[in-house]
């Protein structure tokens, strides 16, 4: 039999790979990528329907970081997947190197570059809705940041979604109730968020988004959603497993100093 | 040439069910008929145009090709950055329809006046602009920017535009047609302004200027050996379009003769000037106010003629 995996142990790795990367190349966004590292082990370790062998696969599930300034997240959680060898994590940043601060659809395993906010949902219906009108079974997956409910073509999709049934879109919401230059409740307030979503038509779960049994358990449910896109709203934290970046604005963008990187490291571990 | 392009989208539509109209919430009383005849092949998004072009970059990267239909300022600037990012980043196999470009939609006023699309267009990598001059040749370019992979912009007038094409014109995307040649000058037009082109080059030519004329149907990939060849042929050139002078056909051709053309040919861009219409009328009025009836167009380069003659 199989071992199971130790989802635990990725997620500490993927954390740690995240520091790395942006400690080495001094670029930000740290916060905001370790707020979604168990949504990410969730998806690409059991949820997903993909192959790292075959990323080009016609029937694979697809997966949309919406919220692309995520990127060293998926990164190292692709990486680890097996998509591409782990050295080119080193090269993330750098001049002449493999990996930009957002995502590009010409790495292998992604499909989307993103990178400005608000597109996911969209090409993500335009995914979900061609799927159902050829009878394909993939779904489709899009994280977007709770600062992208900000964008007008976020409910532009919303509508649209709901509009036409998209059972087999399924959104992830982080929502950790920080955006770039201050809090959500400061800059402009979403609550009641559930609401907003359930009134656009659409099956609303919640989750604790740093629970992989749960996070796993909810996202199986929208499977039940008979005829409508489900959206998964998931309570994170931002900077989400070292003490002195959760919840805090300033590692959207700020880089650690040595010390806080080697302090950082070791609480992860 | 809308009907023409409804035409043609039923045809090829019927021969390839991958294509799928996508419109924001435009087309009454001329999609109706496609849409009971392919009710699969047609969705109506709503008004939201952002939307609809990440809905159309999703379609076309899972296997589709979308045919994407609005008025040309909206098709082209409410989803601008969706243009973009979604589909000419990704070279997603997507054809842009812009319906009533320059100022078909003369009495709707400013917001549908359609004057910078080929500019902004022409900026972003990874897009072919074509804008046909008549019915004939929206059916012959719309089957040519289908066998191609990638986006297109394709601009289109609104109805009645006089024939200059028969359904046999041969027509490939990226090479300008030589209408008609002159010695004195050379006008290059393209879309809905090539027939008054046509029109005023044959009396510049009757009343003792040998005037030329090319149809520029596609502003990107720019025909510029057909430029080079004709200014060396020809004392002056002008361009013309329905669009600001700004940034569109004018500013293309420029950048060719500035950097590729012989050193001296007077040159002059025909168009809307860089303004907003303030003036209230149709299509036919505006063009006579703003320079671009055959009549003013004659006149505009007579005026300039002892510069270049």
């Amino acid at each position: 039999m199989k071992k199971p995996l130790d989802l635990e142990n990725i997620a500490k790795t993927i954390r740690k790979i995240i520091l790395t990367i942006s400690y080495e190349s001094k670029v930000g966004h740290i916060g905001s990528s370790f707020s979604i590292v168990e949504i990410l082990v969730i998806l690409y370790f059991s949820f997903l329907r993909i192959n790292p062998r075959k990323p080009k696969w016609h029937d694979r599930d697809r997966f949309i970081l919406s919220k692309g300034h995520a990127a060293p997240a998926l990164y190292a959680t692709l990486a680890l997947r097996g998509f591409f060898p782990q050295r080119n994590l080193s090269k993330y940043c750098k001049d002449k190197g493999l990996l930009e601060e957002h995502p590009k659809h010409t790495v292998l395993g992604i499909e989307i570059s993103t990178g400005s906010l608000g597109h996911g949902i969209s090409i993500g219906a335009g995914m979900a809705i061609s799927a159902k009108l050829r009878k394909k079974n993939f779904r489709v997956v899009v994280l977007m940041s709770d600062a992208e409910c900000d964008e007008g073509e976020t409910w532009e999709s919303a509508l649209f979604a709901s509009h036409h049934h998209l059972q087999n879109l399924i959104v992830l919401l982080d929502y950790n109730k920080v955006q770039a230059f201050g809090s959500i409740e400061e800059v402009l307030q979403l609550e009641p968020l559930t609401s907003k979503w359930r009134a656009f038509g659409w099956n609303v779960l919640e989750v604790d988004g740093h629970s992989m049994p749960k996070l796993l358990s909810t996202i199986k449910k929208t499977a039940a959603s008979a005829n409508k896109p489900s959206i998964i709203i998931c309570h994170t934290v931002r900077g989400k497993g070292v003490t002195f970046m959760e919840h805090t604005i300033d590692w959207h963008y700020l880089n650690p100093k040595k010390e806080q990187y080697y302090a950082a490291l070791e609480e992860i571990d | 040439m809308r009907n023409a392009f409804v035409q043609s989208l039923g045809i090829l539509a019927k021969r390839d069910k991958k294509l799928i109209l996508l419109t924001g919430d435009l087309g009454y009383t001329v999609f109706e008929d496609f849409k009971s005849k392919f009710p699969k092949q047609f969705l109506n998004v709503g008004v939201a145009e952002a939307n609809m072009m990440g809905v159309a970059c999703g379609f076309a990267l899972t296997g589709f090709t979308p045919i994407v239909y609005s008025i040309a300022t909206f098709v082209t600037m409410r989803g601008f950055e969706q243009i973009r990012n979604d589909i000419c980043l990704h070279y997603a196999n997507v054809k842009i329809i812009g319906t009533g470009g320059g100022l078909s939609y003369g009495h709707a006023g400013a917001t549908h006046h359609s004057l910078e699309d080929i500019a902004i267009m022409r900026s972003l990598p990874n897009i072919i602009i074509v804008c046909p001059s008549d019915r004939n040749q929206v059916k012959a370019a719309f089957v040519e920017i289908l066998k191609h992979k990638g986006p297109v912009y394709f601009r289109l007038g609104k109805k009645g535009e006089p024939d200059i094409y028969t359904p046999t014109s041969p027509f490939t995307i990226g090479k300008g047609i030589i209408l008609k040649r002159g010695a004195d000058l050379t006008l290059i037009a393209t879309g809905n302004m090539v027939y008054n082109g046509l029109q005023a080059a044959r009396i510049l030519s009757q009343k003792g200027v040998d005037t030329g004329i090319i149809d520029m149907h596609t502003v990107k990939p720019l025909d510029e050996d057909v430029i080079i060849k004709v200014a060396k042929a020809t004392k002056a050139i002008f361009t013309l379009e329905e669009h600001s002078i700004v940034g569109g056909l004018g500013t293309a051709v420029s950048e060719v003769l500035s950097e590729k053309g012989k050193e001296k040919i007077y040159f002059k861009r025909l168009g809307i000037n860089d303004t907003f219409i303030e003036t209230v009328g149709n299509q036919e009025y505006l063009r006579h106010i703003y320079g671009l009836s055959i009549e003013t167009i004659v006149r505009r380069i007579l005026k300039d003629f002892t510069k270049y003659a």
